[in-house]
């Protein structure tokens, strides 16, 4: 078995992410923006999983950097996830499309090339039910996403053809550092290991679109059809 | 958010922070003087318990493993359960573990948990090398036999009230399979238990659950099982599939009639008087972690349970006492376990000593409270002492009677000012 890329590799999600997939043979990149205050957390899964961990120094809001990052690596990853994420202020809206957009897509986009070429691997990308709908609350983080969404289903369309899968996962609440002090509902939040192991398992078996939890994937659905006339009146 | 003891009783608000590296760990500690360190939450009583705690569970990372000594450095909220997943296949288990695996390794040194093999590997701080603590002023040092002895005595079995465990280095216990040959024992009465105990002390496991609803002729009788581990080489190990209790069940459910019937028909069970089998080591170890939340079968009023040691020279008089007095109340649990303990070791309020230790669970209800400060006395009567990780209730003379190096503890808390940080519910009620 060969390497799976994380960037973004300092989130929660991304963490248990890791664990996942070490778990399951898997070695690993963890790219992050210092990432050396990973190497606790790759020095760990090295002794749980007898997997080889490398970390890699990845600034995804420096695009010109990315290609080089890519090709630096030796062996080439079967897949790659993005749990690039970052919910800021309404006020920091550049910061907020560049990294869960912009550098996202400019990233992924070397490595479709090279997986189309290769004709494998997978993509995965955690976007949000943010992007489902936009809320007066989050709603640049939410467009940002709804935006990565539609490239990646854009992707998910143009690498049919070269056996490459695309999965987009758009988790609900999990309990996390971005989300700390957040008064999440319990019944409504993901533990990350929980969402770890549904990304997990929907690669592993090819779905396109994943809500975690499941539930998610209704309150959308109701929160969507809700008519913009009555949507824009409610505090959400 | 609330964070709740194992046995869901007392029910209290609780603020915990959590932390990532020392530096996150020493602002936490410098900005409150009334917090305490938290594990898994499986402790029954109060003694994680403080209105702000500090999650050590998050902290969680394996640091080194050298395979040729087999000991492990990690942080002091790895599980014991993450230990057994990544050890065992690679032949290497716990020296000493209790009946969950579901703790943390700070959790198992600050309670110094023991196992079915107390009376040949005694308490989890015997299988410490080492480990690193932070104190009150956010000074780090190292603790273990040698260095800093003093703080390693009082930490081992100080719940938590010397200061934070960060990590530490545990020597594992060399395995040539998974599995358990165990041989059950089934006795007529105490007599006949503690004769079963004598005559199979020499097999490294042993544990007897007794049946304590049984009077006069068959007081005390029980099923001893004792085990060794297994050498067939098959280090397969999978976390047992756990089936879960979803929710609280009323409090009816478990009454006089129900926890009768369910020990008469497990000790009928076994039906020659001794047996063998071949098992699993979650099996052997930890039969109820395999139902998650098993505490909620008691209901929302929660439970506790009573565990005390009484000296080997006592034991027998004062069990039977005990044991008839519980019977006779018709309030019985069908967890009650015996175990006879070896020889103490050095720490100032590690909870074993020489002699038979009996835990029981109870559920919460009027009664009950009454019922336990009768068994207190008894209790103390025969020099026997409590088991603070699993007590919710016992009054500050009951406690320090049973330890004589309560007031060095005292004072070296006084000493590192540490009684005036480290507090929780249980350590405000004993006096410690």
């Amino acid at each position: 078995m060969s390497y799976v890329l994380i960037i973004g590799a300092k989130s929660d999600i991304a963490k248990a992410t890791a664990r996942e997939y070490a778990k399951h043979g898997y070695d690993l990149y963890l790219a992050a923006r210092n990432v050396s205050e990973l190497e606790t957390f790759a020095n760990d899964i090295t002794i749980r999983f007898d997997r080889k961990v490398k970390c890699i120094e990845l600034d995804i809001l420096d695009y010109i950097s990315h290609k080089s990052i890519y090709d630096g690596l030796e062996e080439k990853p079967l897949g790659i996830i993005s749990a690039v994420g970052y919910l800021g202020e309404l006020s920091e809206t550049q910061k907020i499309i560049d990294t869960n957009y912009t550098g996202v897509v400019h990233f992924i986009n070397i490595i479709a090339n090279d997986f189309e070429q290769r004709k494998s691997g997978f993509i995965v990308a955690i976007s949000s039910v943010a992007g489902d709908r936009g809320r007066k609350s989050n709603y640049i983080y939410g467009s940002a996403k709804a935006a990565l969404t539609t490239y990646l289903s854009g992707l998910r369309n143009r690498l049919y053809a070269a056996n490459v899968h695309v999965l987009t996962v758009k988790p609900g609440f999990v309990a996390t550092k971005m989300t700390e002090g957040m008064d999440l509902p319990k019944k409504l939040t993901a533990k990350p290991e929980d969402v770890a192991t549904d990304i997990y398992k929907a690669q592993q078996n090819g779905k396109n679109v994943l809500y975690t939890k499941w539930i998610w994937k209704w309150i959308m659905l109701i929160i969507k059809t809700i008519p913009e006339f009555q949507f824009k009146k409610m505090n959400l | 958010m609330a964070l709740l003891s194992w046995g869901n009783y007392p029910n209290i608000d609780v603020i915990a922070y959590k932390f990532e590296n020392r530096q996150a760990l020493k602002n936490i500690i410098n900005q409150h003087n009334n917090i305490i360190a938290s594990g898994n939450g499986r402790s029954y009583g109060d003694s994680a318990l403080n209105k702000h705690q500090i999650d050590v569970k998050s902290y969680n990372y394996f640091l080194d493993f050298d395979q040729n000594t087999g000991i492990l450095h990690c942080q002091a909220g790895v599980l014991l359960s993450e230990i057994l997943e990544t050890f065992i296949p690679k032949g290497w288990f716990v020296s000493v573990t209790p009946g969950t695996k579901l703790i943390t390794v700070g959790g198992a040194i600050a309670s110094d948990v023991h196992g079915k093999n107390h009376h040949v590997k005694g308490s989890f701080s015997d299988s410490i090398v080492e480990f690193t603590m932070m104190l009150e002023n956010g000074e780090i040092i190292i603790c273990s036999h040698s260095i800093n002895p003093d703080i390693f005595q009082a930490t081992c079995g100080g719940m938590g009230l010397t200061g934070i465990i960060i990590d530490a280095k545990i020597k594992f216990l060399p395995i040539n399979s998974s599995m358990i040959d165990q041989l059950t024992i089934k006795t007529k009465n105490l007599q006949d238990t503690f004769e079963a105990f004598e005559q199979y002390k020499d097999y490294t496991y042993s544990v007897a659950w007794i049946d304590c609803m049984a009077k006069g002729d068959s007081l005390g009788r029980c099923l001893l099982m004792v085990g060794e581990h297994a050498d067939d080489g098959n280090l397969d190990y999978v976390n047992t599939n756990k089936i879960s209790i979803p929710f609280q069940f009323p409090s009816f459910v478990l009454n006089n009639l129900t926890v009768k019937s369910f020990n008469s028909l497990y000790y009928a069970k076994v039906r020659q008087a001794v047996s063998q089998q071949k098992i699993g080591i979650d099996s052997f170890f930890y039969p109820l972690d395999a139902i998650g939340n098993w505490n909620r079968i008691y209901g929302k009023n929660g439970f506790t349970q009573y565990q005390f040691v009484l000296p080997l020279e006592k034991s027998y008089e004062g069990l039977e006492q005990i044991l008839s007095k519980i019977a006779a109340s018709g309030k019985g649990s069908f967890l009650a376990v015996l175990k006879l303990f070896g020889k103490a070791n050095a720490n100032w309020l590690s909870f074993p000593i020489q002699g038979y230790t009996l835990a029981l669970d109870f559920k919460i209800e009027p009664g009950l409270f009454e019922l336990l400060n009768e068994l207190d006395k008894i209790v103390l009567k025969y020099e026997g002492r409590f088991y603070l990780s699993k007590d919710v209730r016992v009054s500050k003379q009951t406690f320090e009677a049973g330890y004589k190096d309560i007031d060095k503890f005292r004072q070296l808390r006084k000493q590192y000012k540490m009684d005036q940080k480290f507090h929780s519910l249980q350590s405000k009620r004993v006096g410690i």
